[in-house]
């Protein structure tokens, strides 16, 4: 008891002692994400840099190629004066969903393809098929028969998600070292837990690798279905802005959320990979 | 890994007792009889092989049985019987009297890598097969804990393979095998990719292991000293198809120590087993090298290919045109 009560002690005033050290730990946290941070922040300046010459030398009106400070303030106002937002929300739930689903689904076909010659040989003619002909060139037939809201949004993005995130698994799959199938089967393990158990958990790093190309290529399928009709959504304002509203640096606010919507997606999906399969 | 207590690389077995003497629950068991009746087996696929042909074999429980031959002899292959993993075409095996149907509860299998996943600590690793057994966490846990002390490696509970040793893995892989209190424990030229200091040392931790644990022990080796050391009894195999073609005793007294190795009664025992391993002697090398280059020649310039271990998977694309594979 008196033991156990000393080392509590003890323990504590480690804990202050090392208090400095942890404000030093923070404080080398932050110098190392300056360091990786600062490439980004120079590119990203001279990029804005370079914009914004070709519009000083170029002359550009505004209505062709605004300025970068243009399109600045048009994106702050956009975001403050409630424009931006449902038409954001709006995409960022079709985006959502549609990877979603077509990321479920491309999982389940995955293990299908990856387990049965039959399935591959059955089912594979047809997903590169529809991966070949361009989503653009279906989607007024979807939006056709799925009409303009969102079942017709999610149907392209899971149709545009389904064929990077099927390859991936099944490559994932097929390639997981069959010496550890024999390793779990040794131990009776059933097809299920070998399944779960071992080839997904082995073939993770490729599933996420694919998945990572769908995300990105989610954004694009909203953007397409919205185009091909709807009320709501980015892509929708970027028709608006262009034409009933001839307001162009409002189009270029809209493109840089995308972009950024984009961006933030995939780092989600790299934070995900890392968290999941970082330190193996 | 090589750090062995002093740095006499004869050192003995005796001297491991600390590193292995931190827990105790290990009763010695009664280990498993196992016995293989007249087993025959071919491969047939493009080609086709006989793999065994004929092999009994008498292991009484708690009997250390090697099994040596040449490469391609099928000594995997008849680990691979013994642990239910191949059907055979004719004869059967049974463990403690129950024919052998499929993977065996009362068998662990080490393999010659030490086929550990990746993504889980060395703890989560040897939990595995209770896992799959369905065990409760508690129990798993305190069997995990049992185990890791077993084979010294407890400070690693938390460490993921790629950052162990070669050696170190192979221990969580003993450990593993070891989880679900195997009778009779299989292992497949376990420590083969080990340097020669490390693989006496890891050979005198398995007797120990074995005294311990009372498990009967079936091992394939490639090595002559390895298996004199370790056995009770050596059988030795012919090249394909794989016969029993001798029978050697090892009656060396245990507890044995690596200094042991080098006593003439080992010599002669080991030049016993030459004798009957009829590619291994100086003849048969030339004889066999004479007959390969003129099967080369009479195929046209190929070299035969021999093929044991299985390689790993290779990635796959859509290809519907692909020839079905042949197990």
């Amino acid at each position: 008891m008196t033991s156990r009560a000393t080392s509590t002690a003890t323990a504590a005033q480690e804990a202050s002692a090392s208090d400095p050290a942890g404000t030093s730990a923070r404080r080398s946290s932050t110098r190392r994400a300056i360091g990786i941070g600062w490439p980004i922040l120079a590119s990203l300046a001279a990029f804005l840099l370079a914009w914004q010459a070709i519009v000083a030398i170029g002359g550009y009106p505004p209505f062709i190629l605004p300025g970068p400070l243009t399109v600045a303030q048009r994106f702050v106002r956009a975001w403050g004066d409630g424009t931006m937002w449902p038409h954001f929300s709006t995409t960022l739930v079709e985006v959502l969903l549609g990877f979603a689903i077509g990321a479920a689904l491309a999982l389940v076909t995955g293990v299908m393809l990856a387990r049965s010659r039959l399935a591959e040989r059955l089912l594979s003619p047809y997903l590169v098929a529809a991966q070949a002909t361009p989503v653009l060139a279906l989607a007024p037939l979807i939006a056709l028969w799925f009409g303009t809201g969102l079942p017709s949004k999610l149907v392209i993005t899971t149709l545009i998600v389904f064929f990077p995130v099927a390859v991936a698994t099944m490559v994932g799959l097929r390639s997981v070292d069959p010496r550890l199938l024999e390793m779990a089967r040794s131990f009776r393990a059933t097809s299920g837990q070998v399944i779960r158990r071992v080839e997904i958990p082995a073939a993770l790093p490729a599933i996420l690798g694919g998945m990572r190309v769908g995300i990105t290529l989610a954004v694009i399928g909203a953007i397409i279905g919205e185009w091909a009709g709807g009320d709501q959504g980015l892509g929708v304002l970027i028709n608006i802005s262009r034409g009933s509203l001839f307001d162009i640096p409002l189009m270029f606010a809209t493109l840089a959320t995308l972009a950024l919507l984009g961006v933030a997606l995939y780092l989600v999906m790299v934070l995900i990979e890392r968290r999941l399969v970082g330190d193996r | 890994m090589t750090a062995a207590p002093g740095s006499d690389p004869r050192f003995d077995a005796s001297s491991l007792a600390p590193v292995l003497a931190t827990t105790s629950p290990f009763v010695p068991g009664p280990g498993a009889g196992v016995r293989v009746d007249d087993v025959s087996l071919t491969f047939r696929g493009t080609r086709t092989v006989t793999a065994l042909e004929g092999i009994s074999l008498d292991i009484a429980p708690r009997e250390v049985v090697a099994l040596i031959g040449p490469n391609g002899c099928g000594k995997s292959t008849l680990l691979r019987v013994l642990a239910g993993l191949i059907a055979t075409d004719r004869g059967s095996v049974a463990i403690d009297g129950r024919p052998v149907t499929g993977p065996d509860p009362a068998v662990g299998l080490v393999f010659q890598e030490p086929r550990l996943l990746a993504w889980r600590t060395v703890e989560q690793n040897v939990r595995f097969p209770m896992e799959l057994a369905g065990w409760s966490a508690a129990r798993e846990e305190a069997r995990a804990s049992d185990l890791l002390g077993l084979v010294g490696l407890r400070e690693f509970a938390r460490a993921k393979p790629s950052t162990l040793s070669g050696g170190t893995r192979q221990r969580v892989s003993i450990a593993r095998a070891l989880a679900l209190e195997p009778a009779a424990l299989l292992l497949d030229e376990p420590f083969s990719a080990l340097d020669a200091l490390t693989r006496e040392r890891f050979n005198a931790e398995l007797l120990n292991l074995w005294q311990r644990t009372g498990t009967t022990i079936v091992l394939v080796t490639h090595s002559i000293p390895e298996a004199v050391f370790l056995a009770d009894r050596v059988v030795v195999l012919s090249p394909r198809p794989g016969r029993v073609v001798a029978e050697v005793r090892v009656d060396l007294p245990r507890p044995r120590r690596l200094a042991d190795l080098d006593t003439a009664s080992v010599s002669s025992i080991g030049a016993e087993i030459r004798a009957h391993l009829v590619d291994t002697t100086d003849d048969a090398i030339a004889l066999a090298e004479t007959r390969a280059a003129l099967a080369a020649a009479v195929a046209g310039g190929r070299p035969p290919v021999a093929r044991e271990e299985t390689a790993p998977g290779t990635p796959a694309w859509f290809d519907p045109f692909r020839p079905e594979d042949d197990r």
